[in-house]
C-alpha cells in the first residue's frame, strides 16, 4: 500500500499511497520507527489484563496448577495415561507451560481485527506491532509458570524418589529456541485466523474450539511416544506436538522427537509465520472498509 | 519545490453489497446464486458506491488548506485515504513528509492507565518516538491542565480533562504533514478556542495542515485555502474567501425543494404547494439551536383563493411533532390570496438539541384540505453556543432547550 523510500534533499522520505500490490510488502522501517509503540502496547497489554483482578498476575500461577491438578486426577489417576515414567505434577506442567503460551497467544493474536477495530480506524501504525505486542506480553506469564515449573521440579529432584528418573543439562539451553517455534505458529496461526475473521466474523465462534480439539491433537496429556507408530506421521503435520515433546525432553530429559519430525515442525512453523503475515497485510489494507 | 501533498486521480470504491462482515454461510450462498445467475437478497445487485472520484490536487509545504462540501461529499474518505487507514480503489497520492493523523482525540488511551502512562502511549500511536514525548511532556501536561491527575487512572478524570489531555498530546505532534478531521467539536468553548489558536501555531511555524470541518467559522479563521468536495469530485479549489461563499450560495440554492415532481401528496388539488425553502434567518445556511429560521412555501392555484391556511410542521426521526405552524392560529395571511403566490413564515430560535428534523406542509382552504406533502424537506440543527458553555444534551436525550438557571441556597434544607 505504501512504500517509504529516500529521495533528494526536500525531505527525509516520501510515502506513495495506490492501491493494491503483492502480497509481500512488509514495511520493515515502519515497523522498527514504531518500536517505542510495540513497548507500549506490551505494557497496556499486561496492565489490561491484570488491573481490575483481584488475584492479578496471580492468575497465571493459580490457571496451570488447576489444570494439572485436574490433569492428574482425571487423565493420571482415573484414565491411566501413561506420563513416561514422569511424576504427572512436572509432565502436566511442561507440557502446559508450553501449551497455555500457545493457546493465550493464539487466542488474542486471532481476534486483532475484531478487537481493535477502534484503533485501526483512526489511526495509522504498522499493524503487526499489535500481535507482536501479544506474543511479547505473554511471556510475562510464561516466565511465571516457568519459575512455578522450577520450583517443582527441584522439589522432586532433590527431595523424591523419582529425581533420579529425570534430569536436565546444558541442552536446557535451547529451550528458548523451542520457544520461539511455538511463538512462530501461536502467531502465524492467529494472524490467518484475524484476517478470515475481519470477513467472516462467525469464526470468531469457532475459535475456542479449535483451541479445545488442538490442545486433545497434542502430546500434553500424553507422551508422543504413546501414539501409535503408524499415527507418528501425522503429529508432525500437527507443528505444536513436536515442539511440546522437544520442550519436556529439554527441561526432564524424556521424550521422543525424531529429527524428521522436529525438521517438518520448524518448516511448518515458518511457512505458517509468513503466510500470517502475509494474509494479515492484505486484509489490513482495507479492513476498516467492511466494518 | 514539489508539492507536499499531491493527489493524482484518487478514486475510491465501497462495495455497497459487501459493507459489514458477513458468516460463511452468507458468502456460500451468494456465490451459490451468483453460479446460477441470479441475486439471493438484492444485495449483489446493488451498484457500487464511489466516495471519491478522480480526485487530484495539490498542497504545498506550509499551507494550512480547509476540506469542506456537505455530509457525503467525501470529505471523511478523503482524510482516512491520506492517513492510510484504507487504501484508494485508483490513483496514487504521493505525501512527502512525515504525516500525522488526527481523526480523534484519544485514540487509544486505556482507562486503566494513568494520564502520564496514556501519553505515552498515545503519543507513540500517533507516531511520535518515546525521546520525543519526554521532551514535550511538561508541556502537554500543561496545556491540558491535568498536573494534580497526572498519576490517576484516566477513568476517573472527568471528561473536559479527558479530552483535554487527549487534545494535548495531539496539538504537541510535530509532524510535517497534520491531517485533522472535525477533533475540535470536542471541548468546552474556552478549550476550543484554545486548540484553534494552538493549531494556528502550528501553520506559522511552517508545517502542513489539511483540515476538515463544517464549522465556517474556524475555516474562515485558519485557512488561506480552501478545497470544496461535492459527491466525491472535486468541485472548488481557491482562496478561502471565495470557495467558502461559493459553497453557501449552492447550498442554498439548492435548498429550494421542488414539490411539483412529488406525485405521493394528498389533498383535493384545487392548490398546490410548488416548492419550499428552509433557511435560518441569522446564519444563512447552517440551522443551530439558537438559529431563527424562515420557511418560504411557494403555491399556485387556476384562481384567486380566500380562506386560506398553510401547515408547516416539524417532526423528529420518530416522527414525533415538534412544532406546529399554523397560519390560522396566529394570523398574518389576508383573507383572499392571488391565484399565485409566495408566503413565508418566520419563527423565534427554535430551541432544539442537534440532530436532523422533517417538515411536513399543508394547504387547506377552508376546511378542505387541497394539499399535503409528507417529509417534504429535512434540516440538520448544528449545535451552538446555546448554553454559551460549549454543551448541551444529545438527541437521543431530549429534543428541546430551554435557558434555565441553577443556584445554591444557603443554609441547611
Amino acid at each position: 500500500m505504501h512504500d517509504v523510500m529516500t529521495t533528494g534533499q526536500e525531505s527525509d522520505f516520501e510515502i506513495r499511497i495506490r492501491p493494491n500490490q503483492g502480497w509481500l510488502r512488509i514495511d520493515l522501517r515502519a515497523l522498527w520507527e514504531f518500536r517505542d509503540l510495540l513497548a507500549l502496547l506490551v505494557r497496556r497489554d499486561l496492565v489490561a489484563r491484570y488491573q481490575q483482578t483481584a488475584l492479578g498476575p496471580a492468575w497465571a500461577i493459580v490457571q496451570p496448577l488447576a489444570m494439572t491438578l485436574v490433569f492428574t486426577l482425571v487423565f493420571g489417576k482415573l484414565a491411566g495415561i501413561s506420563t513416561d515414567r514422569l511424576p504427572p505434577v512436572l509432565f502436566y506442567l511442561c507440557g502446559l507451560l508450553v501449551w497455555n503460551y500457545h493457546a493465550q497467544t493464539f487466542q488474542l493474536t486471532g481476534g486483532t481485527f475484531t478487537s481493535n477495530v477502534e484503533l485501526f480506524g483512526k489511526v495509522y501504525f504498522p499493524r503487526l506491532i499489535v500481535p507482536f505486542a501479544v506474543a511479547l506480553s505473554n511471556l510475562i506469564a510464561f516466565v511465571i509458570e516457568a519459575a512455578i515449573f522450577a520450583i517443582f521440579w527441584c522439589y522432586y529432584k532433590f527431595f523424591t524418589a523419582a529425581g533420579a528418573q529425570f534430569g536436565t543439562d546444558a541442552r536446557l539451553l535451547l529451550a528458548p529456541l523451542v520457544l520461539l517455534q511455538v511463538a512462530a505458529v501461536s502467531v502465524g496461526a492467529g494472524l490467518i485466523v484475524a484476517s478470515c475473521t475481519a470477513k467472516y466474523r462467525d469464526l470468531r465462534h469457532a475459535l475456542p474450539l479449535i483451541v479445545q480439539v488442538w490442545l486433545y491433537l497434542t502430546p500434553v496429556i500424553y507422551p508422543l511416544s504413546k501414539v501409535p507408530a503408524r499415527w507418528q506421521w501425522a503429529m508432525a503435520l500437527n507443528p505444536l506436538a513436536p515442539p511440546v515433546e522437544m520442550m519436556r525432553f529439554l527441561l526432564l530429559g524424556r521424550g521422543e522427537v525424531n529429527a524428521g519430525q522436529y525438521f517438518c515442525s520448524s518448516a511448518l512453523a515458518a511457512f505458517l509465520f509468513l503466510a500470517g503475515v502475509m494474509i494479515f497485510q492484505r486484509t489490513e489494507r482495507t479492513f476498516i472498509d467492511t466494518v | 519545490m514539489r508539492p507536499i501533498i499531491e493527489l493524482e486521480g484518487i478514486a475510491k470504491r465501497y462495495r455497497l453489497g459487501r459493507i459489514g462482515a458477513t458468516s460463511i454461510r452468507d458468502s456460500i450462498d451468494r456465490t451459490w446464486h451468483r453460479v446460477h445467475g441470479k441475486s439471493s437478497d438484492g444485495r449483489l445487485a446493488k451498484a457500487d458506491f464511489w466516495a471519491l472520484r478522480d480526485l487530484s490536487f495539490a498542497v504545498n509545504r506550509g499551507e494550512m488548506v480547509g476540506v469542506i462540501g456537505q455530509n457525503g461529499a467525501g470529505k471523511s474518505t478523503l482524510l482516512k485515504i491520506l492517513s492510510r487507514i484504507t487504501e484508494p480503489t485508483r490513483g496514487e497520492a504521493v505525501l512527502r513528509g512525515r504525516p500525522a493523523s488526527l481523526l480523534e482525540v484519544g485514540t487509544g488511551f486505556h482507562p486503566d492507565l494513568s494520564g502520564r502512562e496514556n501519553i505515552f502511549l498515545n503519543g507513540a500511536i500517533l507516531g511520535m518516538r518515546r525521546h520525543e514525548i519526554r521532551a514535550k511532556f511538561d508541556e502537554i501536561v500543561a496545556f491540558a491542565e491535568v498536573e494534580e491527575f497526572i498519576d490517576t487512572p484516566v477513568k476517573r478524570y472527568s471528561s473536559g480533562m479527558y479530552v483535554r489531555l487527549a487534545f494535548a498530546v495531539a496539538a504537541h505532534l510535530e509532524p510535517e504533514i497534520l491531517l485533522v478531521d472535525e477533533v475540535l467539536a470536542v471541548g468546552d468553548a474556552a478549550f476550543q478556542k484554545k486548540c484553534l489558536g494552538k493549531m494556528g501555531e502550528v501553520a506559522r511555524e511552517g508545517r502542513t495542515i489539511l483540515f476538515v470541518s463544517h464549522n465556517m467559522a474556524s475555516i474562515l479563521a485558519l485557512c488561506e485555502r480552501v478545497v470544496l468536495l461535492k459527491k466525491g469530485k472535486l468541485l472548488g479549489n481557491g482562496p478561502t474567501q471565495e470557495v467558502v461563499r461559493d459553497y453557501l450560495k449552492s447550498t442554498i440554492e439548492e435548498e429550494i425543494v421542488d414539490l411539483e415532481q412529488r406525485s405521493d401528496r394528498k389533498g383535493d388539488g384545487s392548490a398546490r404547494l410548488l416548492s419550499c425553502k428552509v433557511e435560518s434567518v441569522d446564519s444563512g445556511h447552517f440551522v443551530s439551536s439558537s438559529s431563527r429560521m424562515k420557511f418560504t412555501l411557494a403555491y399556485k392555484s387556476d384562481r384567486p383563493l380566500r380562506h386560506v391556511r398553510f401547515l408547516v410542521t416539524i417532526y423528529d426521526y420518530n416522527n414525533t411533532g415538534i412544532y406546529l405552524f399554523d397560519s390560522d392560529a396566529v394570523g398574518g395571511i389576508p383573507e383572499k390570496l392571488p391565484a399565485e403566490g409566495v408566503v413565508t413564515c418566520a419563527t423565534d430560535p427554535i430551541n432544539l438539541t442537534p440532530g436532523r428534523c422533517y417538515i411536513n406542509l399543508a394547504l387547506f382552504r377552508g376546511t378542505a384540505m387541497a394539499d399535503h406533502v409528507e417529509q417534504a424537506t429535512s434540516f440538520d440543527v448544528e449545535a451552538d453556543e446555546f448554553y454559551q458553555t460549549g454543551r448541551m444534551p444529545p438527541r437521543e436525550w431530549v429534543l428541546c432547550l430551554l435557558q434555565h438557571q441553577w443556584s445554591l441556597q444557603e443554609g441547611p434544607p
